[in-house]
């Protein structure tokens, strides 16, 4: 009987000395904070040597009359929905052009891939002199078309797409690896079977490759989606959340709240907020994707 | 595993190695903003590297900081995590939060001796204003400045104006901006008038103009503003006509940091910025350009800005007098002619004019006394308790304003109730 | 026919983008290699220079950046091996107390990645004194359940088979890993160990927060802190030096192109 008892109580004890180093670090920055940050978000912060008191929702109706939370929710909420979608289609469109027998299809995936590798903070420098009004490449190119110079970033109604621009020449050339990947996996005699059927090329995508990139397609949204809530760095680097609050996302409202006013309270309230859209998202990708496929 | 384990290991060495710099009794942090690109920085190196001459016994780590908004998160996240720097110059409006957290020591509790007290009463009273509260001295004046307006002569001299005379009031620079903007066929600008920028913190820019207006923002001990005063209000109403009534301005926000550039290339034949960009404008402008104090209204005048020294509490004796003998070596009145010639910042005390280094300078160029000759009607920079929201209030409303989605006086009675809900707290 | 104009305009449409996507980047590259006052203006037969290379290079401690942020890279890569090779291994191949609630709870960190909880984690390396450390900038990161995740897949596809002869011959569970389990996954140890270099590489908002001093800041931070200037911006400078911050990974990407898009291709199919 203890013969066969200890090889199995060694597992239980193995696995999880091996698993521990993870596991601590694990629960000491991402489980434990977690945690900690809902439950600060019912206090207020501690000034000098006032310490943190219990105010219930205080912090969640300031957060309702606030109109820079509203304003940053809703600025992330359309950063999300145009940015995750176009990205997905470029990069489709881009992984179906680099796959095919396009002339100098090496550059062009060069050229897409590029921004990738790049890190944000210098990409959204570079873009900084891309925008500046007058003399930047932008402006250059709308005179000489005609137009006149915009104001990109110091002005309210273009200031937010044009950190989406920059997020999306920066995100498509990734996901298109993706897509490339997915195409691979599609069989050529398909193709070779709808070439017979002299179906359009237009039907060819409708009906083969994108009913078969589609779990992919799910997965590089699911991704993006949480991207789309954790930008940060090129608001930092470009706009610091102005004009009028007009490029204010809600982690860097969190990053303002936290670390320019240290009001340490509010910021966990806000980042609670931020933790139920991830929440949200993960519970999408649960019922979107099949955790059996892609998680066993 | 064998390489694994080792590279961990080296890697942790290093880490630990570089991390950890022993602190000797004499070892200070000294953290410091200053924006412009080379030269500048090393102003600083060298000005540290003869006080360890002259002082064996300290040795002082400067480490440039960015900009001042980015200063004031790494001294405040280090402070807050006992990691302070000994020393720091910081914008002087930052002090009422330092005092509020607690993480500065005032002057007059540590330099007691009588050459000590002399030396706190040796800068502009105008400096002063913004480095003094409940009775103590908080900061130093370092790199102090006012908000001057440069223009380009010879763009002057191309739209029929005198080039050397500027614009002394509001409607004369309305009336020459008109002239200097230029516009091509097709109606697209190829020149402005004027830029006065209006990104990161549009609020200083602005509190020129409501100075001029006759108004004051906040009281001095940071505890009420007065955003929405009707000399604010119409102050605002103005700044926004530049751009979309006389169309002398280019619409939305301009960036603080692009300004001079715009400058340089001719985009815009007048700017208002800091006196701290004229060596700057000096050495980078092709064509003859003026420097004169801002234009009027009902009074002249500009706020005061820039940064002040501050000593950060440490508890240890032997540091904070390290950092005052270094806060002292800065402010020296040869030093502080020095920095200014090098920098276009106003030397910040009278006796520093006075010296030969300076004296000479001004007299090959007459520029460089307009930003102090201003301090006589200068105002203290717009400070207050929790110091950042409080302006950030009035940031938004300014450029809410600028980028034409509120009408002024509506922002500003915004601006007003957040500010007076945020400072609250400091009511007596 | 119809087909052919179709695919010719879909290579011009191609083509359109792959320019719009360059231009960024080549602009700046203009930018850097001439003096500043051709930075907005085209000319072909504007003079060539490094010099803005060099200033940017004598304007700011690039050299310690680069070194730090060299350190913290490998650091943090080298750590994640270890650890998530262990607990990677024992979720793979053992059903041991709790090992399904475990391997849920460690994929939570695919979500709330540490910068989301900046102002607590803020919190815990002070507790540990560990701002202003490049320990600190790396520790959050070192348990990576996306390392977990990915080396888990691999180890499970090693036949069981090799693992007993292992044993057989006397090993114990960690000389297993080593002698079996290491060799057979190597590839997507290259794989996860480029998409974590370039990931630390370009990490920004935690290091922005927990780095104060020279001596620990990394590549990104030393740039913003060189590129947010008060005082006046000169663009040429500014592309040189974010050009010179992505300039190792960028020669990288170009030498092994193929290698990078394989490796993150297969550090993504999850």
């Amino acid at each position: 009987m203890p013969e066969r008892r200890r090889p199995q109580l060694n597992v239980h004890v193995q696995g999880w000395l091996l698993a521990l180093p993870a596991v601590v670090l694990l629960a000491a920055f991402t489980h434990v904070p977690a945690v900690a940050t809902v439950i600060d978000s019912f206090f207020s912060t501690p000034h000098g040597r006032r310490p943190a008191a219990f105010v219930g929702l205080d912090q969640y109706r300031t957060m309702m009359a606030d109109p820079i939370f509203r304003l940053a929710l809703k600025n992330n909420l359309l950063y999300a929905l145009i940015t995750v979608p176009v990205s997905i289609g470029l990069a489709l469109a881009m992984a179906l052009w680099v796959k095919g027998s396009i002339q100098g299809r090496t550059a062009l995936r060069l050229a897409f891939f590029t921004p990738t590798i790049l890190p944000m903070v210098a990409a959204a420098n570079i873009w900084l002199f891309f925008y500046t009004p007058d003399y930047g490449l932008l402006n250059q190119v709308l005179r000489a078309l005609g137009f006149s110079s915009v104001n990109w970033l110091g002005s309210p109604a273009t200031a937010l797409p044009a950190l989406m621009a920059l997020t999306i020449w920066k995100e498509a050339g990734f996901f298109m690896v993706f897509f490339l990947a997915a195409l691979q996996q599609v069989s050529p005699v398909l193709y070779e079977a709808a070439r017979m059927e002299n179906a359009s090329g237009w039907l060819v995508f409708r009906r083969i490759t994108w009913p078969l990139v589609m779990p992919t397609t799910l997965f590089v949204a699911i991704n993006a989606l949480i991207n789309a809530f954790r930008v940060v760095d090129q608001v930092i680097a470009m706009t610091g959340g102005g004009p009028n609050n007009a490029t204010t996302l809600l982690l860097y409202y969190v990053f303002q709240v936290a670390f320019n006013f240290w009001d340490s309270a509010y910021a966990a309230a806000l980042s609670t907020v931020l933790l139920l859209v991830l929440a949200i998202v993960a519970f999408l990708q649960f019922f979107l994707l099949d955790r059996k496929i892609h998680y066993r | 595993m064998n390489i694994l384990t080792r590279l961990t290991i080296a890697a942790t060495l290093a880490v630990t190695a570089l991390g950890a710099s022993d602190a000797s009794a004499t070892d200070i942090t000294f953290y410091y903003p200053i924006a412009v690109g080379g030269p500048i920085t090393k102003v600083v190196d060298d000005y540290v590297a003869e006080f360890s001459k002259t002082h064996p016994d300290i040795t002082v780590k400067p480490v440039y900081t960015g900009s001042y908004q980015d200063s004031i998160v790494k001294a405040m996240t280090a402070a807050k995590a006992g990691n302070a720097p000994d020393v720091a110059v910081l914008l002087s409006t930052d002090m009422f939060t330092l005092i509020d957290d607690e993480l500065i020591e005032p002057y007059d509790a540590i330099a007691k001796s009588e050459s000590d007290q002399a030396w706190i009463k040796s800068f502009y009273p105008a400096f002063m204003e913004n480095s003094q509260a409940d009775g103590h001295t908080w900061g130093i004046p370092f790199q102090r400045s006012t908000i001057v307006q440069y223009w380009n002569k010879d763009a002057f001299k191309a739209a029929g104006l005198d080039p050397e005379k500027p614009p002394a009031n509001w409607d004369e620079m309305v009336a020459f901006g008109k002239k200097l903007t230029k516009r091509d066929a097709s109606g697209a600008v190829t020149q402005w008038g004027l830029e006065i920028p209006s990104s990161g913190f549009p609020y200083w820019l602005f509190q020129a103009l409501t100075t001029q207006n006759g108004a004051i923002l906040a009281n001095q001990d940071g505890t009420k503003v007065a955003y929405n005063d009707p000399k604010v209000v119409e102050a605002l109403q103005f700044f926004a006509d530049l751009s979309q009534k006389h169309e002398v301005m280019p619409k939305g926000v301009i960036d603080w940091g692009t300004t001079p550039k715009d400058f340089f290339e001719g985009k815009t034949a007048m700017m208002w910025t800091t006196t701290g960009n004229l060596t700057n404008v000096r050495s980078n402008a092709k064509f003859a350009f003026g420097v004169a104090a801002l234009p009027s209204k009902v009074r002249g005048g500009s706020p005061t800005g820039g940064g002040n020294i501050y000593i950060f509490k440490s508890g240890d004796k032997a540091r904070q007098a390290a950092a005052l003998e270094f806060a002292r070596f800065l402010s020296t009145p040869e030093r502080a002619a020095d920095w200014g010639i090098a920098t276009g910042y106003v030397a910040t005390r009278p006796d520093a004019w006075q010296t030969d280094a300076m004296k000479k300078y001004v007299s090959g160029f007459a520029s460089a006394a307009v930003a102090r000759d201003q301090l006589k009607e200068a105002v203290a920079e717009l400070s207050t308790h929790d110091n950042q929201r409080v302006t950030k209030a009035l940031n938004d409303a300014l450029q809410a304003v600028l980028t034409g989605v509120k009408p002024a006086k509506p922002a500003l009675d915004e601006a007003q109730a957040e500010a007076t809900r945020i400072l609250a707290r400091y009511q007596p | 026919m119809l087909n052919r104009l179709g695919e010719f305009a879909s290579t011009v449409i191609a083509w359109l983008f792959g320019l719009i996507w360059a231009l960024p980047l080549l602009y700046a590259i203009w930018a850097a290699v001439h003096p500043s006052a051709f930075a907005t203006r085209f000319d072909l037969l504007a003079p060539l220079t490094l010099q803005n290379f060099g200033r940017a290079w004598a304007a700011a401690p690039f050299a310690r950046y680069f070194l730090n942020t060299a350190l913290l890279v490998l650091g943090v890569m080298a750590a994640q091996f270890v650890i998530c090779t262990l607990a990677a291994f024992g979720l793979a191949r053992w059903k041991f107390f709790g090992s399904g609630v475990l391997f849920a709870l460690i994929l939570v960190q695919l979500m709330v990645t540490p910068d989301v909880l900046i102002m607590e984690n803020y919190r815990t390396l002070q507790k540990l004194g560990l701002i202003d450390t490049l320990t600190g900038v790396g520790l959050p990161y070192v348990a990576s359940a996306f390392g977990i995740f990915l080396l888990r897949q691999s180890f499970k596809s090693i036949p069981k088979e090799l693992d007993d002869a292992a044993r057989m011959e006397g090993a114990s569970t960690l000389q297993t890993i080593r002698r079996v389990y290491l060799p057979l996954a190597r590839p997507v140890y290259v794989a996860y160990g480029l998409v974590s270099v370039s990931y630390h590489w370009n990490n920004f908002l935690w290091p922005l927060i927990v780095t104060n001093s020279v001596e620990t800041r990394p590549l990104t931070v030393g740039l913003q802190v060189f590129a947010s200037v008060d005082q006046g911006i000169d663009w040429s400078v500014i592309c040189a030096a974010a050009l010179m911050t992505s300039a190792p990974l960028m020669i990288a990407f170009l030498l092994f192109q193929r290698a990078f898009i394989q490796s993150f291709l297969r550090a993504g199919i999850r």
